[in-house]
């Protein structure tokens, strides 16, 4: 191995920073999946009849189905008997009360994280819930929110306090049959956070969710359901970590988004969950939903992701495109190192008229990761005039990783106009030596090189975050050049 | 004293011996032009001075500026003033040009002491250098040799040696591949760089570059070593002539 090789490594394998414990007793169910389970999921956060049977017939249905084998990404077998379903810091009631009551330990863990929940130390215009393990700990900036008739709270919470938004919204866009790991979620979710922005309403601040897995064996299964009403708007942001274990976790998530005419849904995540060690022991497997339909004319909703975390990475945010003129748009840089896989992508469902549609995908393989871009573009035979324009990058660090590209276009109405590009390149010694002999360390020319790469998606991400992905992006890359 | 100073330079690449021992003197304020058949070692010479990995140092010593050149990690003799103008630039997509010569510059700044340049600094900088090599502003925000032509990419490396100020360029095969108006510019630009603190190596097959940047000393490196060294009239004497009968001469010496 070359030294510029030899120093590249060192840098790169940066130890996962987020990966301590926090010690607090947790209020556990045993191990295993049934009925009673569910029952008592639902016991314990006290929720009304309707979710209960809700999620009984997801479970049921769950039963039924086959986990799906057609992604790029090979795993052991789960076995779904051995996970805990529930799992909360002990000592609190349901519901986030004041921050004066949530355990100094967890408040902590978040500071530790660098998402301090005291609202006066928090990144100013950034409301957080606050999601450990099963539970929301804490959410902020409620009271300012709710001035303007914004509902910001744990799923939880809205479950009992807003049972009619929550009945009228939940399972419209993702339903419980969707998909195996859905349906598996729709049984036995536990927390996220519920987002209403009422008609004409422009939220002040970035609403954002920090999911936190602590305890051991544990599955995380959140929900979380944003809706902007007509002409509302809101940017959403979420990040997530783990501790570092031998045993991999599950994480299976359903997102869902409702805008109605005019409304606009910026959705951004920075996912940095526990990725495994170099060997590929442990990390979280993230089988993620998430969906959003723009029902209304004009509506928007954008996705941007970045993913540098995970084990395993299988997740395709999609648009709905139900109202005339609306607008869905992805944005994703996704990177794989070591042995980490990812499965990731999204579909534009154009059935309104005028629909258009912006797909920008950058995937970034390091190590022996295996990084794949799976993307459907549908035109419905009713979206005259649909466009799309997708672009799908990869960039590859060193010969033993992968990059795949699986473009599907279904086009059914001869008026849409659908664009496809695709490039591969590799980070090669002769880049590096170009960028060292013009003074550059090999640190500065990989990280240049890598955010070059990423700087279209980069720019979607709101201003405080974009920093964030760009550092996150330089730890992440483990693995080697050469 | 040389400002560098090759001695007895052996080197091989893929376990195949390339250079034989070279030696080579030069000062500040001399251009020298390093000429040779293909397959002689020129390029390999340029490549071992700026330090690329993939040849193997077997033997010999390097002295720029009375250090151990051979003992610096690439990085560090860019920042030293050792400049490699490549012969075949590579594209970084997304990268923008002059992101590229910011953190170049800045990076030798800080190693020579200095504070970064600001953006209006620095743009006002780099307006200036890229009249010199007749770049439009255009280029800078264009992503680094992505697109370009051979011409424009050998005047990128021109601007970026303007813009580092090197005290030690080294121009492989500069000249190959252009048409005699991008020569001209390139040549210009070249000539603009002249100093008498700074030194020049030339790597060339061809003596036309030579028309347009004179060089004080001429050398031809054949079969790994110097062979033969003069002035200028040697130059023209290949041109003439071609390599055939200094190659005959080395073989027999």
């Amino acid at each position: 191995m070359s030294s510029t090789v030899k120093q590249l490594d060192d840098w790169i394998s940066q130890p996962y920073q987020h990966g301590f414990v926090t010690d607090v007793e947790q209020d556990s169910v045993p191990p295993g999946l049934d009925e009673d389970v569910i029952r008592t999921i639902s016991a314990r956060k006290h929720e009304p009849e309707f979710m209960l049977e809700w999620r009984l017939q997801a479970y049921r249905h769950w039963l039924e189905m086959k986990e799906p084998r057609w992604s790029q990404v090979h795993y052991p077998a789960i076995d779904y008997q051995s996970i805990i379903y529930y799992s909360a810091p002990r000592g609190r009631g349901d519901g986030p009360k004041s921050l004066d009551e949530v355990d100094p330990e967890l408040l902590r863990t978040y500071e530790k994280l660098g998402v301090p929940l005291h609202e006066r130390a928090m990144l100013a215009g950034v409301a957080v819930d606050a999601v450990f393990d099963s539970v929301s700990v804490a959410t902020t900036f409620r009271e300012k929110l709710a001035e303007q008739g914004i509902i910001f709270c744990s799923f939880s919470e809205a479950v009992r306090e807003h049972p009619e938004l929550v009945r009228k919204y939940l399972g419209s866009v993702v339903p419980p049959r969707d998909n195996f790991y859905a349906a598996l979620n729709s049984a036995v979710f536990t927390d996220g956070s519920f987002c209403f922005i009422p008609k004409g309403v422009r939220c002040p601040m970035e609403l954002s969710t920090y999911f936190r897995i602590n305890a051991r064996n544990t599955g995380q299964f959140e929900r979380t359901l944003i809706i902007a009403e007509e002409g509302a708007s809101v940017s959403y942001l979420e990040g997530c970590t783990a501790p570092m274990r031998d045993e991999n976790q599950l994480h299976a998530a359903v997102v869902e988004l409702v805008a109605l005419d005019n409304a606009t849904i910026k959705y951004s995540t920075v996912q940095n969950w526990y990725p495994g060690d170099k060997e590929g022991r442990g990390g979280i497997y993230n089988f993620v939903t998430k969906r959003g339909m723009c029902r209304g004319a004009n509506s928007r909703i954008s996705w941007t992701q970045v993913e540098t975390g995970s084990a395993i990475t299988w997740k395709y945010p999609s648009v709905i495109l139900r109202g005339d003129n609306s607008v869905g748009e992805f944005y994703s840089v996704a990177l794989t190192n070591n042995r980490q896989q990812a499965d990731t992508g999204t579909k534009m469902i154009h059935a309104g008229r005028n629909t258009r549609s912006t797909i920008v995908s950058k995937g970034i393989s390091a190590g022996h990761g295996q990084n794949t871009y799976r993307g459907l573009v549908r035109v419905l035979p009713g979206a005259e005039g649909a466009r799309n324009y997708t672009q799908c990058d990869s960039l590859l660090l060193g010969d033993r990783c992968g990059a795949h590209t699986f473009p599907y276009v279904e086009v059914r109405n001869p008026s849409a106009r659908v664009e496809h590009e695709a490039t591969t390149s590799r980070i090669g010694e002769d880049q590096l030596f170009y960028c060292m002999q013009r003074g550059l360390s090999a640190e500065d020319a990989v990280s240049m090189i890598v955010n070059g790469f990423c700087k279209e998606v980069f720019k979607e991400l709101p201003m405080e975050f974009a920093v964030e992905a760009q550092k996150l992006l330089g730890v992440s890359l483990e693995g080697s050049v050469g | 004293m040389a400002l560098l100073s090759i001695r007895g330079l052996q080197a091989s690449v893929a376990g195949k011996q390339i250079l034989r021992g070279v030696d080579l003197e030069v000062r500040a304020g001399e251009v020298h032009a390093i000429m040779g058949p293909n397959g002689s070692g020129k390029s390999t010479l340029a490549q071992v001075l700026a330090g690329r990995e993939s040849f193997e140092v077997t033997g010999g010593e390097v002295l720029y500026q009375g250090r151990d050149l051979l003992a610096l990690a690439p990085e560090e003799r860019a920042r030293e003033g050792v400049f490699l103008a490549f012969q075949y630039p590579v594209e970084i997509p997304g990268v923008s040009n002059v992101y590229l010569l910011k953190a170049a510059v800045n990076a030798v700044r800080k190693h020579r002491g200095l504070a970064p340049l600001d953006a209006i600094d620095f743009l006002k900088l780099v307006r200036e250098k890229s009249r010199l090599v007749e770049m439009s502003e255009e280029f800078l925000q264009r992503s680094v040799n992505q697109g370009f032509s051979g011409g424009e990419k050998k005047r990128n490396e021109i601007l970026q040696m303007a813009m580092l100020e090197p005290r030690l360029a080294i121009l492989d095969e500069t000249d190959s591949g252009l048409d005699i108006d991008a020569l001209r510019v390139v040549a210009n630009g070249v000539n603009a760089m002249r100093s008498p603190e700074r030194a020049m190596i030339l790597v060339t097959h061809y003596q036309r570059l030579l028309d347009y940047v004179v060089p004080d000393h001429v050398h031809v490196l054949a079969q790994g070593r110097i062979v033969r060294s003069a002035g200028r009239e040697l130059a023209l004497e290949l041109e003439r002539r071609g390599y055939g009968w200094i190659e005959t001469e080395a073989a027999a010496g």
